[in-house]
């Protein structure tokens, strides 16, 4: 395993390692089978972590922030060693699940690079410089001498950028003009002789994009792998758990309903005014609209009612009475009660099927007839529109909201939307329909002393 | 393949005078054509160049280097060929001897003689490629014409020449001293401007993204007739390469020639111009006004442009102006007049074929040709 270890003296002479692995080859190390699925977890939680603070559009100085938090909570271990293996292990799992498509592909290479990015940022400067070696990138410190000689040159380039030669960026690297293209092109650079002075924050930016480079080429190498050998050579260990990695969903599964007990079948129409998402509100306004709902309507509400308290036969009385105008009893009891009490978990091998989470209802694609999937992402635009206003929303309300449509960012979207209709701030975002019902419940009730 | 020249070219020409049937015609010939390559043009000294050291004469050097480099020839009645190329310097003499081309253009070395290139694929590992190139720059007068007025197009003057001398300056100082080369050839192109050839094997083995780089540094002036600002300089302080050529070349020429010779601040279709460029416009109004007051006699015996230039400069760089776009409208001013006005596309490409020095050009009725000038020439 090629693991660069750079060693820091503590005061007490001590020598700490401290590592920051750009995963050159896949380690020969024995992972126990669980390992290789709960590290991945851990790792796509830190992954899951940044992409949502990127979406949410934090400054820099916050991201670096989260990205400490993040890897202290999942994948911090009290022995260095251990801590590189799982950091290592996790990240060549990831890379099976996500080599497989175009859109997998882009978006690991997108956390993992940013990741990278603020690791490598904290890491002390002499750390960084044997990285930058590693890289094989030709730079040279500029020592105190000749910083002297070039600050005023140094400073007036940083100026001209707008920013400020502080003494935290005295540390300058000094490396043939040639190396650095983009740098010389926007004159971001102060040259004399062939060579170009090269900032620190800009530094980062090119060790970066040489990690950015290598892992790129290295997912679609992975991903040929996968498809020619890997696959079908782990169809019975591995395949299964990397295929299930990348649509776990991470949270809370809503599977036993918790706070507000159960909800009976008088309470439905009302909450559903109150406090469903904008896909559940569709979905049952047109059972009751059509009297009928396709399977993967059923499904998507079915299981979201189950985890907003709709017990068993409260359930089926809702589904029979619903489809009564079409369905007679007879057939409603022949051809869709099993599947709702499949769904509850009383037949077949009686797994408990968990509600579905936003990410996974953003994934279908609803086909004709079909009423399920995200309305933030499938509703054409008129649709949206006129939906929204029904929920309420002001005319700046439902802008802000196809503003985040528009830029593909679903889950935002419905954020908005809870915090329009509900008047108060919803920080931690929407992740799946049952979050949304909670939240909602919780804000009516503080509002009315009661649940609404 | 087209030429670059428009036929219409021609026109350029001095015809006889009618009723002089015998005199020997002064105007561009085929037969001068031949007497030049015959006795005039450099043959030799062009091998010698071309080849860097790689002539066959001593151990260490590349037999098959100056056979792998590119010449193209445009004859007579437009007929341009490409991927010339030639083993020795008798070879090159014969064939420009025996071809007569009206122009010769120079290409890249390649991986192989480009006589054999159907025999290599173009991706793999056997390769047609080139692999060095001089980096090269071209500086056309007729890009400044809405800065001249004494000139337009082909033609130049004494007047208007300097634009070139200081666009020499500017450039050849950077490539020294920012990219530390040093074997630079600028040559008169023969009709329009300047090339500059830069020769060191640094240079010749720079990559598209890098030669790209080195023209984006050197590209201050963008635009073209459509667009209002062609020059901007945003940030507190300029780069240290835009802030050298200011205070050593730009300036100076700028307020002790061009000003005064172009009376660019003269007369009203020459002063709004430059009060265009001023983004406040109640700083331009200021001065308009103070200059429509004085359109006839001027205060001091001083060149009334230079007079002006004060005015506008005391106003725009007086410490009172907070306006943003004001704080380097002055040397923007400055630049957009005087930075050279490099021509992107021929600098970015190594297979981009350049006209060679010592060329007669068609077009130059007076047959003026390439001539190789250093710096200190100029």
């Amino acid at each position: 395993m090629e693991v660069f270890q750079s060693h820091r003296k503590s005061s007490s002479n001590n020598v700490i390692v401290s590592i920051l692995p750009f995963y050159r080859s896949a380690p020969p190390l024995e992972v126990r089978l669980e390992d290789f699925e709960f590290f991945a977890m851990d790792r796509l939680r830190v992954l899951k972590g940044i992409s949502d603070g990127l979406c949410r559009g934090k400054k820099p100085e916050e991201m670096e922030k989260l990205v400490v938090d993040l890897w202290k909570a999942n994948m911090r271990h009290p022995q260095a060693v251990e801590e590189v293996n799982k950091d290592i292990i996790s990240h060549f799992v990831l890379r099976l699940v996500y080599c497989r498509t175009e859109e997998l592909r882009k978006w690991f290479l997108s956390m993992e690079t940013t990741l990278f990015r603020h690791r490598f940022r904290l890491e002390s400067s002499e750390a960084q410089r044997a990285l930058m070696s590693e890289f094989k990138l030709p730079y040279k410190a500029v020592s105190n001498a000749e910083f002297e000689s070039v600050k005023d040159k140094l400073g007036q380039v940083a100026r001209s950028m707008g920013q400020n030669l502080a003494a935290a960026d005295a540390i300058f690297y000094k490396v043939p003009f040639e190396e650095v293209p983009d740098l010389v092109s926007g004159r971001r650079v102060f040259i004399h002789k062939g060579h170009a002075y090269v900032a620190m924050n800009q530094v980062v930016s090119l060790v970066v994009t040489q990690f950015r480079s290598y892992i790129s080429k290295a997912l679609i190498l992975t991903n040929r792998k996968w498809t020619s050998t890997i696959r079908e050579q782990e169809k019975d260990r591995l395949t299964p758990i990397v295929e299930a990695l990348c649509t776990s969903y991470l949270g809370p599964d809503y599977s036993q309903p918790q706070e507000f007990g159960e909800i009976s079948i008088k309470d439905i129409d009302q909450v559903a005014k109150t406090s469903f998402p904008l896909c559940m509100r569709h979905l049952f306004e047109k059972v009751k609209e059509d009297h009928h709902l396709k399977h993967g309507g059923r499904m998507q509400l079915g299981l979201f009612l189950k985890g907003v308290g709709l017990k068993l036969d409260d359930a089926l009385a809702f589904w029979k009475a619903e489809f009564a105008p079409k369905v007679s009893a007879e057939r409603f009891d022949k051809e869709y009660a099993y599947n709702i009490r499949h769904n509850y978990g009383r037949e077949g091998k009686r797994t408990d099927y968990t509600p579905y989470s936003c990410q996974k209802i953003i994934s279908v694609t609803p086909g004709i007839g079909d009423h399920h999937g995200c309305p933030y992402r499938h509703f054409s635009e008129e649709n949206l529109r006129a939906a929204l206003v029904r929920m309420g929303l002001s005319s700046r309300a439902v802008e802000d909201v196809m503003d985040k449509v528009h830029n593909r960012h679903y889950q935002l979207a419905c954020t908005l939307t809870f915090e329009a209709v509900h008047g108060s701030s919803c920080d931690a975002g929407i992740n799946h329909p049952n979050q949304y019902f909670i939240d909602s419940q919780r804000v009516l009730q503080s509002k009315n002393g009661s649940v609404a | 393949m087209t030429k670059e020249e428009a036929d219409n070219g021609r026109d350029d020409m001095v015809i006889d005078v009618p009723g002089q049937a015998n005199a020997v015609p002064d105007g561009f010939n085929a037969n001068y054509l031949r007497i030049y390559y015959g006795k005039l043009f450099p043959h030799a000294d062009m091998f010698k160049w071309m080849s860097y050291g790689n002539d066959g004469k001593h151990p260490g050097c590349d037999k098959s280097y100056f056979g792998r480099r590119e010449f193209s020839f445009t004859l007579e009645n437009d007929i341009y060929i490409r991927f010339q190329s030639f083993n020795s310097v008798t070879e090159l003499e014969n064939s420009i001897k025996e071809k007569c081309p009206f122009k010769i253009d120079i290409g890249p070395v390649y991986s192989v003689d480009p006589a054999k290139r159907h025999a290599y694929a173009q991706s793999g590992n056997n390769v047609f490629t080139p692999v060095e190139r001089e980096l090269v720059f071209d500086i056309d007068i007729s890009d400044y014409d809405d800065v001249r007025y004494c000139c337009t197009g082909a033609d130049v003057c004494l007047e208007c020449w300097p634009l070139m001398t200081i666009a020499i300056k500017v450039i050849d100082t950077s490539l020294r001293d920012d990219f530390g080369f040093n074997h630079i050839l600028w040559v008169y192109s023969g009709r329009r401007g300047v090339h500059c050839w830069v020769c060191d094997g640094k240079a010749r083995r720079l990559t598209n993204e890098q030669r790209a780089a080195i023209a984006d540094y050197f590209h201050v002036y963008k635009g073209n007739e459509n667009s209002q600002k062609k020059i901007s300089l945003p940030g507190l302080v300029l780069h240290p390469f835009l802030a050298r050529s200011y205070t050593e070349v730009l300036k100076g020429f700028f307020e002790a020639k061009l000003l005064p010779n172009q009376n660019l601040l003269a007369s009203e279709e020459r002063y709004e111009k430059i009060l265009e460029m001023i983004p406040d416009a109640s700083v331009a109004s200021e001065l308009r006004r103070r200059w429509q007051e004085n359109k006839r006699a001027s205060m001091s015996k001083d060149d009334i442009n230079i007079v002006r230039w004060e005015q506008l400069k005391s106003i725009l760089q007086s410490g009172k102006q907070k306006m943003q776009g004001l704080r380097r409208c002055v040397e923007e001013i400055v630049f957009s007049y005087t930075y050279p006005r490099l021509d992107m596309e021929v600098s970015r490409h190594m297979n981009h074929l350049l006209k060679a020095p010592f060329c007669v050009h068609p077009k130059t009725a007076s047959g003026r040709t390439e001539q190789g000038r250093t710096k200190t020439r100029c």
